[in-house]
């Protein structure tokens, strides 16, 4: 089992050097010439020079790549011009927020999505089935930064039972309770989608494990309905539907770009949309980055679940 | 469960049973109104430059913000005193355009690459598809964004990069495909023929592939529009005085509280454009998906439905027997065609007896054995009569909770493929254990105990260490015998074996025929043994009945069959055992197939594979007579009939 984990890990590697890649080689087609953009367009010629070669942008794309990934390594992700702040910090710091978020949402939408699916699955073609997968279709069908509004409109507009936006209050909050407070409607909104995803896995992957043979032998066994179904059955889906909740966390993470621009959270979709429009192209290097090495270690923190949970797998 | 002979649709026969019928009209409502919606809204955004509608960049300040229904102004206005309504069949415009163009671009991109990968193979597919995979290690809408934030914000670059971060998604369905499609015969026979590869895609590999083509662009279609709405609500896509879907509601949000209807609009809209695109999507995957037409993904209830008329029970036929199943009849309801698959079968056992049903796949031996505890699968299956005694017990007519009881504690089974009955996911120790817990209160130590005791009852050796380990790790015959274990935790009087030693090899078979053999003197317990194999049934049955399209046509004591068959049909299955020492011995496979059980035809099931077959025997319905002691046979000209037994 140590030695799968060390596999994986091992395996991650490269993924993780692609990603570099991919995201250097993205900043490095922007079109224009950065230090002409910089010095503006009544710059000399010699000034351009030098500051490209100030920037390093005067060797190679190779050479370019290897001394940024250098920087990277120690750490350094350039300084972000509109914030005149390392983009580290500012990527660390907006990424925790998201973290919650999405971590939240994540946790959301495995436990309704499986509960769902599991109801769905044993009451199949019955009145909760129905319901359950036309709720799951209108999740999947509402965009979330649209629910993300009706939500604010009802529960913080209207019954004043939730905050409209940010993450603590500003006045005599910033402890737990408040954070859960600020947490709630973000965190369900961004769970919508996914749990209907999941929701419509688990069904699907409930109803084939329980025409499996060895759910006939559990039953001629004499084992109570109950734990047939929670589990034998459960645990067998369990082993499919685990990666779908690991794709599920790229969605999660993605999709909060839209949710914290709704409900102003300070995490890193609402730094990027910011970082995006004020041309800050280092921030978005950084947050790009980050975001999608989490995704990495997301997928394959699901792998090891599985692989836990499947002993064919080892 | 499979081995019944089902095939062929049948009519429609009054109502139906299948949970599809219902339930695929539902979904095919659903998805009619999803198509309904759909066109509507596409040809109200078509019509929208002919339509009696105001300029939707008109600004009027001194109307803003009207609300719904106010005159001239339907939807109301917006906070520049713009028509709402307008603006919202202007913006589904573009915002159905972008979607449907970005579709289009992913598709035809993502296509070409997953047919050159998949044609292609080798170091072509390994690259593409490499770059695929990290492009998928993104996530999905993260990569749009980095796209957006390279190209600067606008519709145009909003539409590229959402085509682009789809193409991966088309690259692997379609090469996928291409993959099989590229060994089959007609693609070998073009490329002999001398046709370029281009030739061979476009001409002979994409016509196949058009439709998965299609498939994918209709489920990624409401995904697209999503996300184009998404990237301009955050203020990337369109850009003012340009609108679609999703800018209208970033405007919107703006004045959330004082004027919500403005952002309720265009989200409405969103929702119900998605919402019918997903409905049809789904509506047809529905009926193209071949499992759920069937019927075959619905779940199997817990215990068999029995529908037997309650004045028609038929008494137990002798107090001497342990199991006594009397006129049983299993039908399968599938779609309207109902197929008898047991029609009508007599058995007894006696206590320590070992009794062997034979037959070929399909003539219902399996389903009588799983009928006697509810162990058919519900839907399709049901008991439509005659009963079942344990111990004088009425088997269809008790609790659910006594049927758990006496399922692994009386009576208890071991199945044919020890790999798919055992679950993989558990330890051997577990599931065995499992079985005496449910109907042994022991301890946590004794349970354990009396597992290892278990195991090396069946010869497992080193039992100790097994219990850790889990089935996929065993030998066939090592699973066997734990499932052999399993059934006899709980020393069951009644061991139903449906085929136990098929799935395994020779030694190994004989090994679990006498250790099953052993089993039984030790413990007397009566055997009711399954299997297609005249060979095994000599090793270990004391008596046969020999089943065809789901009834016996002959019982007797093995020795007398084996000696000498009355029915033709078991004398045909006795030719095709092999015997040692008689290479010479040619093994005739029955001509024909059993017949389908839907529609049996009259008198004989057999008389059209059996060479003895005269006019009468298919005619009026035959028999099983009596012949000697324990002897019967459904038979008019029966063979070996001059001793007189």
């Amino acid at each position: 089992m140590g030695a799968y984990i060390a596999k994986r890990l091992l395996a991650a590697i490269p993924v993780l050097f692609g990603l570099t890649i991919i995201v250097f080689l993205i900043m490095a087609m922007i079109p224009g010439d950065p230090a002409t953009a910089i010095l503006g367009s009544y710059a000399t010629p010699e000034n351009v020079a030098k500051l490209n070669r100030d920037l390093g942008l005067d060797k190679s794309l190779p050479e370019q790549y290897v001394i940024w990934l250098g920087n990277l390594f120690q750490g350094d992700l350039g300084r972000s011009y509109s914030l005149n702040r390392p983009v580290l910090d500012e990527v660390l710091e907006r990424f925790s927020a998201t973290l919650i978020l999405a971590g939240t949402a994540l946790v959301l939408c495995s436990v309704f999505g499986l509960l769902a699916g599991i109801v769905s699955a044993v009451r199949q073609y019955g009145w909760a089935d129905k319901i359950i997968t036309l709720l799951v279709l209108m999740g999947i069908s509402t965009p979330s930064f649209f629910l993300g509004l009706l939500l604010i409109l009802v529960f913080a507009v209207k019954l004043r039972l939730f905050p409209a936006s940010g993450m603590y209050a500003i006045y005599g909050g910033g402890d737990l309770p408040d954070l859960i407070h600020h947490l709630t409607l973000p965190a369900l909104t961004l769970s919508v989608v996914a749990t209907g995803v999941v929701a419509r896995l688990t069904r699907t992957a409930m109803l084939e494990v329980l025409r499996q043979d060895y759910i006939r032998t559990a039953r001629a066994k004499g084992l109570p309905e109950r734990e047939v179904i929670y589990k034998h059955a459960f645990k067998s889906a369990l082993v499919s539907v685990v990666p779908v909740i690991g794709i599920q966390a790229g969605f999660v993470i993605g999709g909060a770009v839209y949710i914290e621009t709704v409900f102003q959270w300070p995490g890193i979709g609402s730094m990027l949309v910011k970082a995006i429009a004020t041309r800050d192209l280092l921030l978005v290097q950084g947050g790009v980055l980050v975001v999608a090495a989490a995704y990495v270690l997301f997928n394959l923190l699901a792998d090891v679940v599985q692989t836990l949970i499947d002993p064919r797998l080892r | 469960m499979t081995n019944t002979a089902i095939s062929g649709k049948g009519r429609q026969a009054g109502k139906s049973a299948r949970p599809g019928t219902f339930s695929l009209l539902l979904n095919n409502t659903l998805a009619t109104a999803g198509l309904i919606i759909l066109i509507a809204v596409c040809l109200l955004a078509l019509a929208a430059p002919v339509l009696p509608l105001l300029n939707p960049d008109v600004t009027a300040p001194a109307n803003r913000l009207l609300p719904v229904f106010s005159t001239g102004h339907l939807l109301g206005t917006d906070h520049l005193g713009r028509d709402l309504l307008s603006r919202l069949i202007w913006g589904t415009r573009v915002s159905l355009a972008v979607g449907v163009s970005a579709t289009i671009i992913a598709a035809v991109f993502g296509s070409m690459l997953g047919l050159v990968a998949g044609y292609a193979g080798g170091r072509t597919d390994t690259v593409i598809m490499r770059g695929i995979d990290m492009v998928m290690a993104f996530p999905y809408i993260l990569l749009a964004l980095a796209i957006v934030a390279v190209l600067g914000p606008g519709l145009l670059n909003a539409l590229y990069a959402i085509a682009l971060v789809n193409i991966p998604f088309f690259a692997r369905n379609i090469r996928g495909i291409t993959l099989g499609l590229s060994r089959r015969e007609f693609v070998d026979a073009a490329r002999l023929s001398g046709k370029s590869p281009a030739q061979i895609l476009f001409v002979e590999i994409l016509p196949n592939v058009l439709p998965v083509i299609v498939i994918t662009m209709s489920t990624t279609v409401g995904w697209m529009i999503l996300e184009t709405a998404g990237l301009s609500f955050l203020g990337l896509g369109a850009q003012p005085p340009q609108a679609d879907l999703g800018s209208m509601l970033g405007e919107g949000r703006k004045i959330l509280f004082t004027a919500p209807h403005v952002s309720i609009v265009p989200g409405v809209m969103i929702f119900v454009l998605v919402m019918a695109i997903n409905l049809l999507g789904d509506g047809v995957r529905d009926i193209l998906d071949p499992r759920l037409r069937a019927g075959s993904l619905t779940r199997p209830v817990a215990r068999t439905v029995v529908l037997r008329n309650p004045a028609d029970v038929p008494a137990p036929s002798g107090d001497e027997n342990i199991l006594d199943v009397r006129r049983l009849r299993t039908e399968f309801q599938i779609g309207g065609t109902v197929y008898h698959a047991v029609g009508g079968v007599d058995l007894a056992l006696r206590q320590g007896e070992c009794l062997g049903i034979v037959g070929e796949s399909g003539s219902g031996k399996s389903l009588t054995a799983m009928s006697i505890m509810g162990l058919v699968p519900t839907p399709p299956g049901r008991i439509a009569g005659g009963a079942a005694y344990l111990e004088g017990e009425d088997l269809f007519a008790a609790s659910d909770r006594r049927i758990r009881d006496l399922r692994g504690g009386s009576v208890a089974y071991v199945f044919q493929d020890p790999l798919s009955t055992l679950h993989p996911l558990f330890t051997v120790g577990n599931q065995l254990e499992e079985a005496i817990r449910t109907h042994q209160p022991l301890s946590r130590a004794r349970t354990r105990e009396k597992a290892i005791e278990l195991l090396s009852l069946v010869r497992i050796p080193n039992p100790k260490e097994r219990l850790t380990t889990y089935p996929h790790e065993l030998s066939g015959g090592m699973r066997q015998r734990v499932c052999i274990a399993m059934a006899l935790a709980n020393d069951a009087r009644v061991l139903i074996a449906d085929e136990p030693t098929t799935a395994l090899d020779v030694t190994v078979q004989s090994q679990i025929l006498t250790l099953m053999n052993g089993l039984r003197r030790e413990r007397n317990a009566a055997i009711l043994f399954i299997t297609h194999d005249f060979g095994v049934v000599s090793a270990i049955c004391d008596r046969i009945a020999v089943m065809y399209a789901g009834r016996i046509v002959e019982t007797g004591k093995t020795d007398d069959i084996l000696a000498s068959p009355q029915h033709p049909y078991t004398a045909k299955l006795i030719e095709c055992v092999p015997v040692l020492g008689e290479p010479e011995r040619r093994l005739d496979a029955i001509d024909g197939r059993p017949p389908v059980v839907n529609n049996l035809p009259e008198g004989c099931a057999f008389a059209d594979r059996c060479p003895q077959a005269q006019s009468l025997c298919r005619t009026g319905e035959i028999e099983l007579v009596a012949a000697g002691a324990d002897r019967g046979v459904r038979c008019l000209f029966p063979m070996n009939r001059e001793p007189s037994a």
